[in-house]
């Protein structure tokens, strides 16, 4: 058993366990404090695949600035326990599990069947994870891509401020 | 042995040898914090305990250490508890890629003075690091259950996400002049020109508005809106008391050490002797080297902590709204513009 094998089952059995924590606790702080530990988790997992870059962006913009807004407003709401709802069958919630267990039946065919990716090796993998390599990649090969981006999330903020300036007047 | 193992061994060693000397660090910043306080205010300051005071820190925390620990009835036990050690660990994790001299070459082996300074996303860590500081904090105003407390948390993640922004901008400049992440590379860049290319000269825009943002994110005055206590009592940390309080203490004055790190790694020349090594006839990677090496960048960080510590004491608190207003309107406006123009500079000069 490598470093890494064990490393991974770590993680991961983690990464589970706080994502449990995040859908059945009935505290709303406890939730998002088990999805950032989750979030933290994750970085880990992808270190173990040599995508460095990939695990500090996911600290930095999850559960450094996203998280940290979504407790923001559980505290301003001063949010308590939930309140116990019926409980009724949700079509929603039909599909969801459906949806769920054909990813779980496509994983573990990839996961039995042992596929191989033509031309994959650690090297390669460890060269695409650097910060260098995706930077050029993405302003050279993606860049019409990541400009389409750029404005639309633009477009999103200034409009979330004149709807917000709307509301005030 | 394989590998894996020395590496283990290795990088164990200098965690401990680390995470004790941010302890020093801190127990240092308290003394020197109280010492030029009492200067400012035409004080003697400790001058008990220890020649000269000096072991007063010790005798504070062995007092926190005896103190009754406290949590209020109607607070979140798990999270109060978790607050303080949040926010030390952190802290503390911040140090896992900072560099603090060069290397030392025993036998062929190269060992880096700095758990893991060499890693390529040094510098996004730093910033992942600073951003998830703000949980402690907040969960410690949240699970009080204690109104000034959640004002105090929620002014901190409130002041700590606004000054975010304006500090990475900033360092941006760094990277496209260094073109590189981790923090190795960014000061040997400034080794060159006789060891004076120091990006403050080459990024003084930059250079203020990190400064300014460090001590945002640090609480410090006079952005210490979280813990102001004409208006909050204590800010998030008014229903602690014993070690936690003490822990917050400590993290306060690590985060104050690591910030004086940053500053003279980024923009300071990081260990640059002022004069050529061979002048001094010191061979690369020789103990010696890196013994002037730390020497020179221990004496720039603490001439920062010293200004940090005068700036605490000669200026008063900002008002919220003009806090926001600094943050917002001016620094991110001007740190957009000073990343343009590095931008240019660098495609054109280069």
């Amino acid at each position: 058993m490598t470093l890494s094998v064990v490393l991974f089952a770590v993680l991961s059995i983690l990464a589970i366990a706080s994502a449990l924590v995040t859908i059945t606790s009935k505290h709303p702080i406890r939730s998002a404090m088990g999805l950032v530990f989750h979030f933290f988790m994750l970085a880990g997992l992808y270190l173990t695949l040599s995508a460095q870059f990939i695990a500090a962006l996911q600290v930095l913009v999850y559960a450094g600035a996203i998280m940290v807004l979504v407790i923001f407003v559980i505290m301003l709401l001063n949010l308590g326990d939930e309140e116990k709802l019926k409980y009724k069958v949700n079509p929603r919630q039909v599909i969801g599990i459906f949806l769920g267990a054909a990813l779980l039946v496509m994983l573990g065919t990839i996961y039995v069947t042992n596929v191989s990716v033509a031309g994959f090796n650690k090297e390669i993998a460890a060269n695409i994870g650097t910060a260098q390599f995706l930077g050029n990649e993405l302003y050279t090969k993606y860049i019409f891509p990541v400009e389409a981006i750029g404005i639309l999330l633009t477009a999103a903020i200034v409009g979330a401020i004149v709807l917000a300036k709307r509301k005030l007047n | 042995m394989p590998e894996i193992i020395w590496t283990i061994i290795e990088a164990s060693i200098k965690a401990l040898a680390v995470v004790g000397g941010i302890q020093l660090m801190a127990a240092l910043n308290v003394y020197l914090e109280r010492k030029i306080s009492a200067f400012a205010q035409n004080r003697i300051g400790p001058n008990r305990v220890g020649p000269f005071g000096t072991l007063q820190p010790f005798a504070d925390v062995f007092k926190l250490f005896l103190k009754e620990d406290i949590v209020p009835k109607n607070a979140d036990k798990f999270f109060h508890s978790l607050a303080p050690v949040l926010s030390l660990s952190i802290a503390i994790a911040v140090w896992a890629v900072i560099p603090f001299s060069s290397y030392v070459d025993i036998g062929d082996r190269r060992i880096y003075m700095g758990i893991a300074p060499d890693i390529n996303v040094g510098l996004l860590f730093i910033l992942a690091m600073t951003s998830v500081g703000v949980y402690g904090i907040t969960l410690a105003g949240w699970s009080s259950n204690n109104k000034y407390s959640l004002l105090g948390g929620l002014r901190s993640s409130a002041q700590m996400i606004s000054y975010e922004l304006s500090m990475g901008l900033s360092l941006i400049g760094i990277v496209l002049i260094t073109g590189s992440l981790s923090l190795n590379d960014i000061v040997n860049h400034q080794l060159a020109w006789d060891g004076w290319r120091w990006n403050i000269f080459l990024q003084p825009v930059g250079f203020v508005i990190f400064l300014i943002t460090a001590f945002a994110e640090t609480n410090r005055a006079p952005f210490d809106l979280p813990e102001a206590e004409p208006e909050l009592v204590g800010g998030f940390n008014t229903e602690y008391s014993g070690m936690k309080f003490g822990m917050f203490f400590l993290a306060e004055y690590a985060n104050m050490t690591t910030s004086s790190v940053l500053i003279v790694l980024f923009y300071l020349g990081g260990w640059a002797l002022p004069v050529p090594a061979e002048t001094l006839g010191l061979k690369d990677g020789s103990i010696a080297l890196a013994a002037a090496h730390f020497l020179v960048f221990f004496i720039k960080v603490l001439m920062l902590l010293f200004f940090f510590i005068w700036v605490r004491w000669s200026i008063p608190r900002f008002r919220y709204d003009q806090l926001m207003n600094l943050g917002w309107k001016i620094l991110l406006p001007i740190s957009l513009l000073n990343v343009l123009l590095t931008a240019l500079g660098v495609l054109y000069l280069k």
